[in-house]
Parts: C-alpha cells; structure tokens; sequence
C-alpha cells in the first residue's frame, strides 16, 4: 500500500477495505494513463465502476484516492458521482434491486413494480433496508426495453416484471 | 495567421480565424449580451462553456440558433444579432432563469452589480411568463470569508472555471443532475471544511448575487459607536487605487487622502496605513532572506504576505511548508504592533483597541481569524472590511467621497514608503524586497531602484538581478494556477531561484476577490497598478529601511530586525493541511 500513504493520510482505511484498495490501485496502474490530464480525466468514469464494484459503494475516501490518482479535484469526482445515478456514495444493500423507469419500461408498467418493491421492502428509491439486505434503486434504460418493464439485481436482469412477480423475486436473493 | 470574412448585421468583417462570432461583433462595436461568458484578457483566460444561451444569434442556413460566445467564425457566415426570433430566444432563455431566481433585488448584496438584473433591464423583460418550483438551499456562511447563497446560482460555472482551473484549488464542482443541479462542493460540504482558500476569485467572477462576502459592516459600526473602545483602521495599499471607483471615480484614481477623510468622518480614533507595516514585513523578510542566502539554505524563500497564497500551499504543499519566510502578512503585524507598542505607547488595553483592516481581499478575513494570530483571548486583527463594504459604509453615511479634502495618515503607524505601496501589485513584494536587500548588502544609498522586469500583469516572471554583488535569480506568480506549475517545478529540481514571491489572485491584491467588481474587464485592473506605481514615485521615500516610523519603532521597542521580541510578536508559522 506505499502509493496510498502519499495522499496525505487521507486514505486511512481499515484493513477490511485495504486489499479492495490495492485491487483499485492495480486497475489503476494498468490503464494506459498518459502524462496528460485529459487522457487522465477520460478514464474517470470506468475507475469509479471498477470502484463501485469493488467496494458496493464510494465512500469519500475512495473519491480522494481516485482524484489524487487521476489528477482530477475531489469536486469533480463527487460531481460525476452525483450526476449519474448509477454511482452511489452511501452503503447500498447486498443485493442491488434496480428497476429500469425509461420510456419503454415505464409505459409498460415499470410504476407498480417501483410501489411493489416499496411496499414489500419499506424503504424509498436510493434506500437500503435496515437489515443492510436490499437496495432500492431506480435508473433509466438499460438497453433491454423488448422486455420492458426490466429490474436488474446485482447484474442478473427480469424482464417482462409485474407487481405479482415481484416476491419470486425477492425469494430469489439469498444469502 | 489567416483571416475569415464574414458579416453581422449586414456590416462585413474581417477577424483571425478561430475567433467567436462574439469577438467578431465585438470589432463591430456590435453588443450580444453574455452572462455565463467571462473573459478576462490580462490574463489570458476565457470561460466560453455556452451554458446560458443568452448570446444565441441567428446564422444564415444554419437551421438553430448559434450561441456566439463559443460558435467559431466561418468565410462567409452571415449573422443577425437582432431579428425577432433571436430577440424572442433570448427573452425566453431569461424568463426561464429568472423563472428560478428569487426577485428579491431590492435587498441583494450583489443589487446594480448584478449581471443578471443589468440583462433583464437591457433586454426590457417585465412580465414574467413562467412560474414554478423555486430551488431553495441552506446559506453558507460557515467560513469568515465568502457567502454562498445558492438559491441565486444560474449555473453559469463561472466560478468553477476560477476555482478549478485558473486557481487549481478545485474545490468547486456541478453537483447532482436537472433541476437540482448546483456548483458546490465535494459532499455538498460547507465552504470552511473544505480546502478553499478564499481567495474570492469566485467571488469575482459570479455575475449574480450568489457569491459574495460575509459582511462585517455592522460589527464595524457597533465598535465606531460604543464608547468605551478605540477604534483604529489600517487600510491596504490595493484599496486606495480602487475604492474611487464605487464612487463613479476613474479606475486607477489614486484615493488615498479622500479615504483617510472618509474613514475620519466614519468616527475613527485614529487612521493608519498598513504600508507601516508592509514596510515592517520588508524589514523582517529581507533580513530572513539575506540570511538564508548567506548561509545558503532553505532556497528559495517565498513571500508570505498573502493568506490565500498561504494556505493554499498548506493544502497542496504541505511538504514546503518550510519554505516561505516565517514573517506575518502586513495585516498581522499591523495587528501584533498595535496591540502591543501602539497599546503600550498609550496606555489603551488591547481589548480596548479595536483593529479594523481595510482589504481588497476576502482570505483577510480567514487570516484575522486564524487561532494562531489571537493572543491572551485577544485578536491581533478584529474586524475585516474588504474594499467594498468600506464604500457601502461610506454611502450608508452619506458621504460624498468623490468631493471630500484630503487627510495625511496619523501618526505613528501611518507612516508608509513607496516600496510598501506597490505590494498591492504582483512584482511589489520582490521590488521592495530587493530595494532594502541591494541596500544592505552593497552597504550603499543605491540609486537605481526600478527593477522593471518584475512588473506587469503576467502570470509568471523571472528576473536576475544584481544586489549588491549578489546575482540574485527570483520569479514571480500571481493566480494560484501559475504557482502551482512553478512550485511543481522546483520540487522536481526543474527551477532553481532565491526568492519567489507569490499572491494568489492574478495581478495580485489590486484583482483581490474584495475589490470593486471588475467583470472581466482587465483594463481596471491595469489602471489600478499603474497607480500604484505612480504612487510609489510619488513617495519622497521610496525604501522600506528608510521608513523613520520603522527605524523609531526598532529604537524604541523591537531592537533589530529578527530580534526575539520581532520574532515573537512578528513571524509565525505553518500547518500542513489535508489535500481533500
């Protein structure tokens, strides 16, 4: 971990998250960055997905990390993070319940999965359940509108979903 | 460089190629309003991220409307500016922001200098067309410096540009997505828990009310009117060459004896000048530099007479916090001077004495507060206007300050030099420096005291120049863009100098983020250093060591330069800070 130390002890991780750090620091270390900060920023968004999957979230002290790495000001990073809704700084459940509310998915009823899932789970979009099972998030188009409305579960997707369909689903994720 | 031939309004033109249709109309003295467009030449910086769309104009065959701020110029283009559908584009863009812009003008600290309010009035909008959702966010005012109050933000990035890239302090970014967009920073945090050095470039450079200093008028008020406290202000050298301009004066009008009176008018004890202790600052930093370039360690030295500058290196340096002269700014040792030898010299406690400094500059206010600079529960420094909350105070008094006398200064800590005038400028601080330097080392009255290349409004100088046998290599920067590539530099052994001396806004102290709004218009701020320099030569005395306030107050109290006691009341020193 001797790159961490040199953020300026920002990076103070528990050991729990440190070989996620290291695998971080690796995918990092093989991307082709050349010493050009454009070439840096365009490789922005691919290391926060690496990111997010390696950590199920991105806390502020991996934003540090990737900002110092790419060179880029921890507000640009956490601007990106709040633009698109797929990246997520808080904790997030383990199973990751995102239900597509794009055109096709919404006309075709992708509303009443969103209330089902609420009403089932007790928790609002971009929450997680107390017992830290489920999240619920919503997003727009996963490119899978024929068989609209779509929920994806942590990279498994449902298509043609119902409200009814909803606790198979649910019954599928466990631990 | 070749030329492309176009037409506006039916006026042909010619312009380099590359160029904006905006720059086009401007050769025409054509007007298109902008509002997210901010340019300031000096400095060679433009921010043309067309995010407002109020300069769209219509281009022959070309099917939309193109925004001119950022649509380059092409051979035969033919463009009208004011045909009814640009108009009504235009009038639509400005019902849409002002759809989500609070209408509380009357009571805007940012009124009659607001960009937007100065749009609405050209562009003869009086009837809104759309109402709805107003955004609303809690104020910061979590910092002594800069208030953020968002619910008038447009969205312009303009302060972005200034932060991210002319500053590269980039604290500052867009957050969220849509209607809830906002610039903020990372974690939406408050401006104080973040690395922003408050160096008000920000502040500057937002066209509407959004950005703006914390106000501290009334404290200012309070004390001019409680009897029991003396009062006394120091003003900065940047404020006399700017102030005239809130009062419909020339840019570059050189104030200084109208504001003394002014500040006398106000109900001040006494009025002093922090030139006294710019020249003090010269005295403490040209001994530290002398010596380390005698001893030939801990090169180079670099100025620390800006706050911004300051922390900003604590932040994103933290590993040379060792290298800037350990001398306070001039503010502080105003401060540290008045509460002890001005204290002891007549009997006032010092928590009687209310220090009230005069700043072009809004890191002041941050650096008055620094635990550091408070002593025995008392601050050296109390209260910090910027250059415009003096002005308001004068119109609030109904002072016409354009019509007043002249005062002189008060007696003993009014006492300045030309050379402690010029710090207000980038290149003053050196020149000053390198005026006593010459003199000491040479052990001469030197004459030749205009050292010219380290002038002017560029962002970085080098200069080489011989004190007193001594081939002495120095930079400049100012924009903390360009100290950050210098610094880089020498941590890397590319660079190599003596002394550098760096402020953080660009021009220094005369662009500071407390200055009467320039609006990009980098002319004022040339007017304003010429000033200076004019000023300077104005001055019977000319060398900070030749200051007989100065010389007096060694006799009398501090020794000699870097004595124990100028150690414990005049330097300080630094905190390497988190870099996010």
């Amino acid at each position: 971990m001797g790159e961490m130390h040199c953020v300026n002890g920002v990076c103070e991780m528990s050991s729990r998250k440190s070989s996620q750090m290291e695998a971080l620091d690796a995918y990092i270390k093989s991307l082709p960055l050349a010493d050009n900060p454009t070439r840096k920023r365009g490789f922005l968004i691919q290391t926060l997905h690496k990111a997010q999957s390696l950590f199920g979230y991105l806390p502020v002290e991996v934003q540090s990390f990737v900002a110092e790495r790419l060179g880029i000001s921890l507000a640009e990073v956490y601007g990106v993070i709040s633009f698109y809704s797929f990246f997520t700084d808080k904790p997030i459940g383990r199973y990751a319940i995102n239900v597509c509310t794009g055109t096709a998915c919404f006309v075709k009823g992708a509303a009443q999965v969103v209330d089902e899932l609420k009403r089932k789970l007790g928790v609002s979009e971009g929450e997680t359940t107390p017992d830290g099972k489920y999240f619920l998030g919503v997003l727009r188009c996963l490119g899978a509108c024929s068989m609209a409305p779509v929920v994806m579960v942590n990279g498994k997707v449902y298509g043609h979903m119902t409200a009814e369909k909803v606790q198979g689903l649910l019954d599928d994720c466990k631990d | 460089m070749s030329t492309v031939n176009l037409t506006i309004n039916n006026k042909p033109v010619a312009v380099e190629a590359g160029s904006t249709i905006l720059e086009a109309a401007e050769k025409l003295d054509i007007k298109i309003p902008t509002l997210c467009h901010f340019k300031m030449d000096a400095f060679h910086v433009e921010h043309r991220c067309g995010s407002c769309r109020i300069c769209v104009v219509e281009v022959e065959k070309r099917p939309n409307l193109a925004p001119a701020c950022c649509t380059p110029v092409m051979e035969g283009m033919v463009v009208h500016t004011n045909t009814l559908r640009a108009i009504n584009a235009r009038r639509a863009i400005l019902d849409l922001l002002l759809s989500d812009h609070p209408k509380d003008c009357l009571t805007c600290p940012k009124s009659l200098n607001c960009e937007l309010q100065k749009i609405a009035e050209e562009l003869g909008v009086h009837n809104l067309q759309y109402s709805g959702e107003q955004s609303t966010y809690e104020l910061d005012e979590s910092s002594a410096a800069i208030r953020r109050d968002l619910d008038k933000c447009i969205m312009c990035r303009r302060c972005e540009n200034a932060c991210n890239n002319i500053q590269t302090v980039g604290v500052l970014s867009g957050v969220g997505r849509g209607f809830h967009a906002v610039v903020a920073p990372a974690g939406l945090k408050k401006l104080a828990d973040t690395q922003c050095v408050f160096c008000g470039q920000c502040v500057q450079a937002c066209p509407v009310g959004a950005l703006t200093e914390i106000n501290y008028k009334y404290d200012v008020w309070r004390a001019l009117n409680d009897k029991s406290k003396t009062v006394v202000f120091q003003t900065a050298p940047a404020v006399r060459v700017a102030i005239g301009e809130a009062f419909g004066m020339e840019p570059g009008s050189i104030s200084t004896g109208k504001m003394v009176t002014a500040l006398k008018m106000l109900g001040a004890d006494k009025v002093f000048d922090t030139n006294f202790s710019a020249d003090l600052t010269i005295m403490e930093e040209g001994t530290e530099l002398i010596e380390r370039i005698k001893k030939n360690e801990n090169l180079p030295i670099l100025t620390s007479c800006c706050p911004g500058w300051v922390k900003f290196l604590e932040h994103q340096f933290p590993e040379l916090t060792y290298m800037p002269s350990t001398a306070k700014s001039p503010q502080q040792m105003f401060g540290a001077i008045a509460k002890s030898y001005y204290c002891e010299k007549t009997g006032i406690k010092p928590e009687d004495l209310i220090v009230v400094s005069v700043m072009p500059c809004l890191a002041k206010k941050y650096e008055a507060a620094r635990p550091e600079f408070t002593r025995d529960g008392v601050r050296d420094v109390d209260i910090v206007l910027t250059t415009r909350e003096l002005a308001e105070m004068f119109h609030e008094a109904g002072i016409q300050f354009d019509k007043l006398e002249d005062s002189e200064y008060d007696s003993p800590l009014g006492e300045g030099t030309g050379a402690a005038t010029i710090f207000g400028t980038s290149g003053g601080v050196l020149e000053a420096a390198l005026r006593t330097a010459a003199d000491i080392l040479s052990g001469k009255d030197v004459q030749e005291i205009d050292y010219t290349p380290v002038r002017g409004l560029e962002g970085i100088k080098e200069a080489e120049v011989d004190v007193g046998g001594i081939k002495l290599k120095a930079a400049i920067c100012s924009g903390l863009g360009n100290a950050r590539k210098l610094l880089e530099k020498i941590k890397a052994g590319e660079a190599k100098y003596h002394a550098i001396e760096i402020m953080a806004c660009p021009g220094g102290c005369i662009d500071g983020g407390g200055q009467p709004y320039h609006h990009g218009n980098t002319e004022i701020i040339r007017k304003r250093m010429e000033a200076l320099y004019q000023d300077d030569l104005n001055h019977p005395i000319r060398k900070s060591h030749q200051n007989k306030s100065i010389q007096k107050l060694y006799e009398e109290y501090l020794g000699e330069p870097g004595s124990h006691l100028a150690h414990k009341l005049l330097h300080t020193s630094y905190t390497a800070r988190k870099k996010f």
